[in-house]
Formats: structure tokens, C-alpha cells, sequence
């Protein structure tokens, strides 16, 4: 149960941070990082089908289609 | 800008308060609602899939799966459709770009090219063993489209061919449609489970749903591996 409540807090940390970059495959990194604590949740809470999803699709492919999109972009977020 | 920020912040208490309303009306984790526990206790029975979440997902809910599968079908159409326009424009300018692509590190296409069988394995088992283990269809095709992610990036020269992947696609919703509409045409309903459902745990079991899983897992794979494809524009 501690254990969830660490991941739950790292989990908001990252979500912040993934805001907050300015680069954006640091954002996309923190990103995949929710996407794979959500992934461990899911296995906790007995739903080991929704994990293997969430850990294929959000932490995998998805990080990848973005940082395939950034790179044909730009990396870093301009300032207003 | 200030009202605007006021504006935003009522909007969001109002959203909030309105969540909060919500989910404390849904007892969480107290009692099962009635659909879920008529799953859970006659599921196996009816579907002779072990596996719940797949009797669910492939069997009480097959139509909704076609409808998912379909909208990723229509996401890599699109998808394509958009960047065919561009890969147009830009091939007469890609001939150098093409030249300066760097090899990958050995490192990287060493460990790719033990990988990639691995990897393609274990998504055509958890594909296939989608009514015993937990997974299916697109958990599989999910991990089948990783492994060839892991290859692209290997190898930048290198690239599916366009044709049998389509091919393969297009097979598995055939399949998806065809089984659906034998099963109208022996039992009466679209997607009925038709087949005999044999010993529950076997791998030929539960009647229709590891054939679906298995068109459901080609499907879902080579669409996954195609929108990478057009996104790297490296497709002959």
C-alpha cells in the first residue's frame, strides 16, 4: 500500500514536470514515465490485461510517435 | 487577462465539484455491479475463455471490439492519407538526406537483431494465448509493432514491405467480419460463438475468440507498424 502511495507521488511529480519542461523530449520522457507507474498501478489493482496495454501503447509506441514528431519540429519550447 | 483567469478558475471549481459529486456516488470497490458479477460467475461457463477480461472484450462485447479495431483502421488511413501528400513534395529534396542517415551503433543493431525474433514471438503469444493469460489481440499486435519500432531504429535504411503488411491487415478484419457474419449465419447473431467451446485451460478452447484474437492481433500490429512507417516517410 506504501508502496502505491510512493508510486501515486512520483506519478504527480512527473505529470508537473512533463508541463513544465521546456524541452520537449525531456517532457515526452517524463511523459512515458506516468505512462509506465500507471502501467505498474494497474498490475497492483489486479488488472494485468489494461497493464500490458498501457505499458506497450503509452510508455512505448506513443513516446516514440512523439519524439518522431519532435524531431521532425522543433525540440525546445519558445518563449512567449 | 484577469477576468479571464477568474473566469477559468470558477470553470475549473465548477468541474471539480462536479467530479467530486460523481465518484462519490460510485461505491469503489465495495460491491460489484450486477453485470460483473453475472461475468465473473457464469463467464467461463458460456464462453469457455479462462480468461474474463477476454470473454468480455471478444464475446459478450464483440461488436464494440470491431468498432475499436475499425477506429485505429481509420487513424492509419488517415494517417497515411495526410503524410502521402508531403512525402510528394519532398522527394525530389530527400536524396541527400537519405545519404547523410547514419548506421545505428553496433550496440544497437547487434541487440535489435537478437531481439526483433524475441520480441515477435512473444506478441504472437500473447495474442494467441489471449483466452488462457492475461493480454490479447491488441496487447500482442502492440508488442509485435514494438519490435519493428526497434528495427526501424536500427536500421534506417531498412522498411516493411508496404504490401504484405497491408495484405496481412486487410486479412485480419476480413477475418474479423467473416467469422462474425458465420456466426449470424449458424446461430443467428453477429459474432456468436459458434464453434464448440471444448476444455476450458486447452489452447483450443473457448471457440471463436482465439481465431478473432489472432486477425484481431495481425490487425492491430501491422496497423501500429504502418503509422510508424509513414511518420519515419521511409515506405518504397
Amino acid at each position: 500500500m506504501i508502496f502505491q502511495l510512493i508510486l501515486i507521488f512520483i506519478m504527480i511529480i512527473l505529470a508537473v514536470a512533463a508541463v513544465v519542461f521546456k524541452d520537449l523530449i525531456n517532457a515526452v520522457v517524463a511523459c512515458a514515465a506516468v505512462s509506465l507507474i500507471t502501467s505498474i498501478l494497474f498490475y497492483f489493482l489486479q488488472a494485468p490485461d489494461v497493464a500490458m496495454a498501457e505499458a506497450a501503447i503509452g510508455a512505448g509506441l506513443t513516446t516514440a510517435i512523439f519524439i518522431i514528431a519532435i524531431r521532425r519540429t522543433e525540440r525546445h519550447e519558445k518563449e512567449k | 487577462m484577469r477576468t479571464r483567469k477568474i473566469v477559468s478558475i470558477i470553470i475549473l471549481l465548477i468541474i471539480a465539484g462536479g467530479f467530486m459529486i460523481t465518484f462519490s456516488q460510485i461505491p469503489f470497490g465495495k460491491d460489484k455491479i450486477n453485470v460483473a458479477n453475472y461475468y465473473i460467475s457464469r463467464g467461463i461457463e458460456e464462453t469457455g475463455a479462462v480468461n474474463i477480461v477476454t470473454s468480455v472484450v471478444l464475446n459478450y462485447r464483440g461488436f464494440d471490439t470491431l468498432g475499436e479495431v475499425t477506429v485505429l483502421f481509420i487513424a492509419a488511413i488517415g494517417l497515411g492519407a495526410v503524410l502521402f501528400v508531403e512525402k510528394r513534395v519532398q522527394k525530389h529534396t530527400s536524396d541527400n538526406k537519405e545519404d547523410k542517415a547514419k548506421r545505428a551503433s553496433l550496440i544497437l543493431r547487434t541487440g535489435s537483431n537478437l531481439l526483433f525474433p524475441l520480441i515477435l514471438l512473444f506478441g504472437a503469444y500473447i495474442f494467441i494465448h489471449g483466452h488462457l493469460t492475461p493480454g490479447g489481440g491488441f496487447q500482442g499486435g502492440a508488442v509485435v509493432a514494438s519490435g519493428f519500432l526497434l528495427i526501424y531504429l536500427a536500421f534506417p535504411k531498412q522498411s516493411i514491405n508496404k504490401k504484405s503488411s497491408s495484405v496481412a491487415e486487410s486479412l485480419g478484419g476480413l477475418i474479423f467480419i467473416g467469422i462474425g457474419l458465420l456466426g449470424l449465419i449458424f446461430s443467428g447473431y453477429f459474432l456468436s460463438n459458434f464453434l464448440p467451446k471444448g476444455i476450458p485451460n486447452t489452447l483450443f478452447s473457448a471457440g471463436i475468440i482465439p481465431i478473432i484474437y489472432i486477425a484481431v492481433g495481425f490487425k492491430v500490429g501491422f496497423d501500429l507498424t504502418g503509422i510508424i512507417d509513414d511518420l519515419l516517410g521511409r515506405s518504397k
